[in-house]
């Protein structure tokens, strides 16, 4: 039972799973933290953080992630299939009416309408992060700060930035 | 060529795919569009399986529809080269690396993170992951959000995900019709 619950949950995030990345955040965080309870806000942002350190797409990493938890390698497997299965269907199904699908002037009213939700989507990501305990005292926001000027003036790999922020954690918290 | 001859060269074709996709999913670090130059390297520039223009067709039809750009992109690839099959293929190689790569991590994390040096990292890393993603707001926004219009309504969908705590799936159809509703009539 928790198996099906696993392949839907996944694969409900696989078909709203607009924008890429770091869009369907709030959409796992709904259902698997705050609906089903199978990760805290803590262990989110954890995944978080794995993902950006790990190659592959985030909502791939989630569902692997998520999955073994729950349900050991048969629910790691269940669950990264689930989140690629809506996404598969609907490629085969447009590519053999791609002309079609291209000049459709509702599926371009539509595309350009997700873009403010997008945005949205992302914003609300990180403001919730924050809210699960992202940033609890003033040494996390420093390191916070730091790191966002960083990002924002040099051009640094962000993994880079994420592990020297990692060591940085391991010393100052010592 | 007779027939065993052409299941068998499909066959090949489809495990080259694999491989290929296989490779790039193990090198890119940071999700889809970072793949999208390596997939384009391979797919279009050295192996020709691929025109320019089809290959952006695709790209084109895997930003459009919901899922990860680079499971999106192999399924295209795969699919205009060996069919379904095909698409399975560089489906299964672009997925393969991340998924061993986060099981084991995983099966060691789930034991090993109430380590308090596990713990510290992450509180370091953290705020850095939130730095990342208001940076990624930033650039996105600066090119999503061309109109006066789009940004009201990024605010107002703002407002509905973080104080009315509205599902995200909601905040995705209201911007959908509203992009019907202020979008061009044919």
């Amino acid at each position: 039972m928790i198996l099906l619950r696993l392949f839907l949950a996944f694969a409900q995030i696989g078909l709203f799973a607009f924008g890429g990345g770091y869009a369907i955040l709030p959409l796992i965080e709904k259902e698997i933290v705050n609906n089903l309870h199978w990760l805290t806000h803590k262990e989110f942002l954890e995944v978080v953080t794995i993902s950006q350190l790990t190659p592959g797409p985030i909502a791939i990493n989630a569902a692997t992630f998520v999955g073994y938890k729950v349900g050991g390698v048969i629910g790691s497997f269940i669950a990264t299939v689930s989140v690629c299965l809506p996404p598969v269907i609907l490629v085969l199904i447009v590519v053999r009416f791609l002309k079609r699908f291209e000049t459709n002037i509702w599926v371009n009213n539509v595309l350009k309408g997700l873009r403010p939700a997008v945005v949205a989507l992302i914003a609300s990501a990180a403001y919730s992060l924050v809210r699960g305990g992202g940033i609890t005292e003033i040494k996390g926001l420093i390191i916070g700060i730091a790191s966002f000027i960083i990002l924002r003036t040099r051009k640094l790999d962000p993994i880079l930035v994420l592990i020297i922020a990692g060591i940085v954690g391991i010393l100052i918290y010592l | 060529m007779d027939k065993k001859d052409n299941i068998k060269s499909k066959f090949e074709l489809a495990l080259s795919i694999f491989t290929v996709f296989f490779k790039i999913g193990a090198f890119t670090w940071g999700g889809g569009y970072a793949m999208l130059p390596l997939i384009k390297n391979e797919v279009v520039e050295k192996r020709k399986w691929l025109t320019s223009e089809d290959f952006i067709d695709g790209i084109a039809v895997s930003q459009s529809l919901p899922g990860p750009i680079a499971v999106n992109t192999a399924t295209y690839v795969g699919y205009k080269l060996c069919g379904t099959f095909g698409s399975l293929m560089a489906l299964a190689g672009a997925i393969l690396p991340s998924f061993v790569s986060i099981l084991i991590i995983a099966m060691f994390f789930l034991r090993f993170r109430n380590l308090k040096v596990v713990q510290d990292f992450f509180k370091g890393a953290n705020p850095a992951i939130i730095a990342l993603i208001v940076s990624a707001v930033i650039d996105i926004g600066k090119s999503a959000l061309k109109r006066y219009r789009e940004f009201v309504i990024t605010l107002i969908l703002l407002f509905l995900l973080i104080y009315l705590r509205v599902h995200p799936i909601l905040a995705i159809v209201i911007s959908a019709i509203l992009g019907i509703i202020f979008g061009e009539k044919r």
